[in-house]
């Protein structure tokens, strides 16, 4: 990517970002209530998106030379001490320190 | 009234600070990894400030030029927010030039505070939003900052730092869902993908996966008014 790419794709993401922020009261400025459709995407979209990243997040990781085991461990390990803890911050760091390990030692 | 506008937001914001430097951070510095400079994720943290889609850009950056697949994507992961809108449509009315900052800044976390906070007597409400939602801009930024500044000068083997981001998500998912979150809408987004991945390939699976959502979504509504 070049870097005037690199700069439109930055923009496209503020403008995209901008849009889910402004989109409401442009559309709705008095007091109108949206349609229920949007209402019900809009409740509904928040958990269905972290899904899609997560899929996303994973989606070479079955490849080789482990095929996804690394990932497995490591996504098990943050399910295990974000369940035990509670701790956004121990989860994410143990979760990505484990996997580092894993992928420049052991696999 | 700024003064004490202030005082009332900073505490409410502190948990905030901890967590957004830590993450900015890991964000900056995962970007300063890939080889950006650190202008790069300052200028990204303050313009898109949007966490999620922030780590998601980085992936963006590293892959060839797909400007529409870019602005899609971006309305999905940020669709969360067109909610958050709605349901301040009525708080951030007639606030003024306040208004517009309040909205540009409207990141998960301010949300969060600015609906469900009520600030003590005396102080104004507008103001006290405004200072939540720069505080944690101001957070952002310098965490996504000193990351990628750490990134100069401290040097290890990266191999598989990106994982910071799967591993973001998967906490989020986890948290959506003991919170009582929709179980179905987060299985939802978890089947489209999976499906649309082994059909489409992990180069173009995106769009059919978002399309097949919204596709669920809209019958799934259609079939409960009949009931």
């Amino acid at each position: 990517m070049t870097t005037a790419q690199q700069v439109i794709t930055i923009l496209l993401v503020v403008l995209g970002t901008m849009a889910t922020r402004f989109l409401p009261f442009l559309i709705f400025p008095e007091g109108k209530t949206p349609p229920a459709l949007i209402l019900r995407l809009g409740k509904v979209l928040p958990y269905a998106a972290i899904g899609l990243l997560v899929v996303y997040c994973l989606k070479d990781a079955v490849a080789p030379p482990d095929y996804g085991l690394a990932e497995g461990i490591a996504i098990a390990a943050v399910v295990l001490i974000h369940r035990w803890k509670h701790s956004t911050l121990l989860s994410i760091g143990t979760g990505t320190v484990l996997y580092m390990l894993l992928v420049q030692y052991v696999f | 009234m700024k003064r004490k506008a202030f005082q009332a937001a900073l505490p409410h914001t502190l948990p905030i600070c901890v967590g957004f430097l830590f993450l900015g951070m890991s964000y900056g510095f995962l970007m300063r990894s890939k080889g950006f400079p650190f202008y790069y994720p300052l200028l990204m943290s303050l313009f898109i400030f949007a966490g999620s889609m922030e780590f998601v850009t980085v992936n963006l950056l590293l892959s060839t030029f797909q400007p529409v697949y870019a602005f899609l994507l971006t309305l999905m992961v940020n669709a969360r927010h067109i909610f958050y809108g709605i349901s301040m449509l009525e708080t951030y009315r007639g606030i003024g030039w306040k208004k517009f900052y309040l909205i540009y800044g409207m990141c998960d976390e301010s949300f969060s505070i600015n609906c469900s906070t009520t600030p003590p007597p005396g102080v104004d409400k507008s103001w006290f939003m405004f200072f939540v939602t720069l505080l944690n801009h101001i957070y952002w930024v310098t965490g996504a900052t000193l990351g990628a500044l750490l990134g100069y000068v401290i040097h290890f083997d990266t191999t598989g730092i990106e994982f910071v981001m799967t591993a973001l998500f998967v906490v989020i998912f986890l948290d959506q869902w003991e919170q009582g979150g929709d179980h179905k809408a987060a299985l939802t987004g978890v089947a489209c993908a999976g499906l649309c991945l082994v059909i489409f390939g992990s180069q173009s699976f995106i769009l059919p996966a978002m399309l097949l959502m919204v596709m669920c979504f809209s019958l799934g509504k259609g079939r409960k008014e009949e009931a």
